[in-house]
């Protein structure tokens, strides 16, 4: 508690007296018998939901509990594009609400998370993929959110490196979010788990969840864990990939599949692209990082996977896209590929959701696109673990598959991001 | 790669031959069901970290369907089995009860 405020001075400070000075950014305390809330998870959201708990509601007697180091899921393994230009109403506004809570994140937390409003163009390649982007900047209007759709030659200007007339497919124009961007990864969630930490919360990690335990009113009663059992009042399970897994432990089961999808950055090269390329059609994506590697995506395994470990034909797909797309990148040496685990839905959308066991909630299904998401899903989820509901999440409920009001965001998820 | 043995046609086919076709013996239910049945059978899914048994289609090869008995975890294949069965064979839960004591999946053992 009272740790020194991270600053321009605190940096010329400490560069005076050999980086001597600087504290521990998040304290590792041994697990208490008893918290109000437990969250399974350190990842983005999972942090993000604990800071909101304590924020905005004065609910600090939590865990995070980790079972290996935090941020070391998904959201130490995406590519950080981050945009709200989806489609349905509730989408919109929870995408959006995190979007602008990034905006001001580094002041927030106090920890320079490099969010980058550098502008995200999703490249519209064939006539059906153009009608249905145009929708999207119709439904945006009316959402409040600003983008636009911008013709093939607004896109050369964006991104000079483009091939706009490839034979295939042919550039028709863009989605163009200006306010859509990039941020460090790593820093979301060091910078959640030190606000945490400042709190009184506890983030424990090496502490992997065994077992979820019910009391004799079948409500949820705490959790076994390899550093022992925890009680508490209410859980939140927030592990992305490992959901079914966590479900499974709680009793019941979860519309979503786990597969691997992987990203690959490039050697670095002076300064070529400054903005976000997605091109949904051949199945890949561009960004380019501050160290000047390029960063690039793609699809998504088809079958259910935990191995962290993506099959080789789906990376030599996305650079074949990505060379007829640009064709400078086609003597870039890569440097490093790796995977990570994300949990699909059948409609795109996520899960923020009470759970059939009492006092358990869960966020899960952000699959290929949830760290844009993390301070609004945070937000959310602590209001409805807090409060019982939250206007920003209630539409995500797990009912909806059985009530068939998908929020069917397909074509806004379009590519794996 | 992912290389399962096709057991209609006998190929050894990589994964780029293949396309996954979800989770195996899934019971179907219908209009006159509840719908507890109907959300189970039309989204709700096994999604183990260990063994899981998937349909796959041949579809650059002989085009035909075929189930496989996998490890989420570790990607080994324990083997694959035509598509005409409700559940996975006795031999083949024997193979994986040798290499994985105690798994189960759904009510199968
Ligand atoms: C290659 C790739 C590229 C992506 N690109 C983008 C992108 O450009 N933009 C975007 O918005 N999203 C992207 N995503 C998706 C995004 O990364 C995820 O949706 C998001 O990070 C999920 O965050 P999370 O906190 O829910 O999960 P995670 O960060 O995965 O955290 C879950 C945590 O739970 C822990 N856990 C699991 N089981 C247990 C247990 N039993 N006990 C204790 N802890 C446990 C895990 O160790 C993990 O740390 C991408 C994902 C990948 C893999
Ligand atoms: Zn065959």
């Amino acid at each position: 508690m009272g740790k020194k405020r991270y600053s321009v001075f605190a940096v010329a400070r400490e560069a005076v007296r050999h980086h001597t000075g600087w504290d521990r950014a998040w304290a590792s305390p041994e697990p208490r018998k008893k918290y109000d809330v437990i969250i399974i998870g350190a990842g983005g959201h999972g942090l993000a939901t604990a800071y909101y708990l304590g924020r905005n509601f004065g609910i600090t007697n939590v865990a995070v509990l980790e079972k290996g180091w935090l941020g070391g899921g998904n959201t130490g393994r995406n590519t950080t594009i981050i945009r709200s230009n989806y489609l349905q109403d509730p989408s919109a506004a929870i995408y959006e609400k995190s979007r602008s809570l990034y905006e001001t994140l580094s002041q927030e937390l106090n920890m320079n998370i490099m969010f980058s409003p550098r502008g995200v163009i999703m490249l519209a390649q064939t006539e059906h993929e153009r009608r249905g982007y145009q929708r999207t900047a119709h439904a945006n209007a009316l959402q409040g959110i600003t983008t636009e759709f911008i013709g093939p030659a607004r896109v050369k200007e964006l991104v000079p490196i483009i091939n706009i007339d490839g034979p295939r497919y042919p550039v028709l124009g863009g989605l163009w979010q200006a306010r859509g961007g990039t941020a460090r990864h790593d820093a979301v969630a060091w910078g959640y788990a030190r606000a945490c930490s400042e709190m009184g919360i506890h983030v424990i990690q090496k502490c992997e969840v065994t077992g979820i335990r019910r009391d004799d009113g079948g409500k949820v009663a705490g959790v076994d864990t390899s550093r022992g059992s925890i009680d508490c009042d209410k859980l939140g399970i927030v592990v992305a990939g490992h959901s079914g897994v966590l479900a499974q432990m709680a009793g019941f089961r979860l519309p979503i599949e786990s597969v691997a999808l992987q990203a690959l950055v490039s050697e670095p090269i002076k300064p070529c692209m400054d903005v976000v390329v997605m091109a949904n059609t051949v199945h890949g994506y561009m960004s380019q990082s501050d160290k000047g590697e390029m960063v690039i995506g793609g699809g998504a395994d088809g079958y259910n996977n935990y191995t962290q470990r993506g099959s080789f034909h789906h990376v030599e797909e996305t650079v074949r896209a990505l060379v007829e797309t640009f064709p400078i990148v086609s003597r870039l040496k890569m440097l490093r590929q790796w995977g990570g685990i994300v949990d699909m839905t059948g409609d795109r959308s996520p899960i923020i959701s009470k759970t059939p066991l009492a006092g358990c909630f869960i966020n899960c299904g952000w699959g290929t696109g949830g760290f844009k998401a993390i301070p609004g899903s945070g937000w959310g989820f602590a209001e409805m673990i807090a409060k019982g509901h939250s206007p920003l999440t209630d539409a995500f409920g797990l009912e909806r598959f059985r009530e068939g009001r998908f929020i069917d965001e397909s074509v806004a998820a379009g590519v794996a991001h | 790669m992912l290389i399962l043995e096709c057991p209609n046609c006998g190929v050894m086919a990589e994964e780029a031959e293949l396309v996954p076709g979800g989770e195996a013996h899934l019971k179907r239910f219908g209009p006159e069901s509840s719908d507890a049945d109907f959300e189970g059978y039309l989204f709700q899914r096994e999604n183990p970290r260990g063994v899981h048994f998937e349909r796959w289609r041949h579809a650059h090869g002989c085009g035909k369907w075929f189930h496989a008995a996998r490890c989420t975890q570790t990607l080994e294949v324990f083997a694959t089995y035509p598509a005409q069965t409700t559940a996975p064979p006795q031999d083949i839960r024997d193979a994986i009860s040798a290499k994985r004591p105690g798994w189960t999946w759904r009510e199968i053992r």
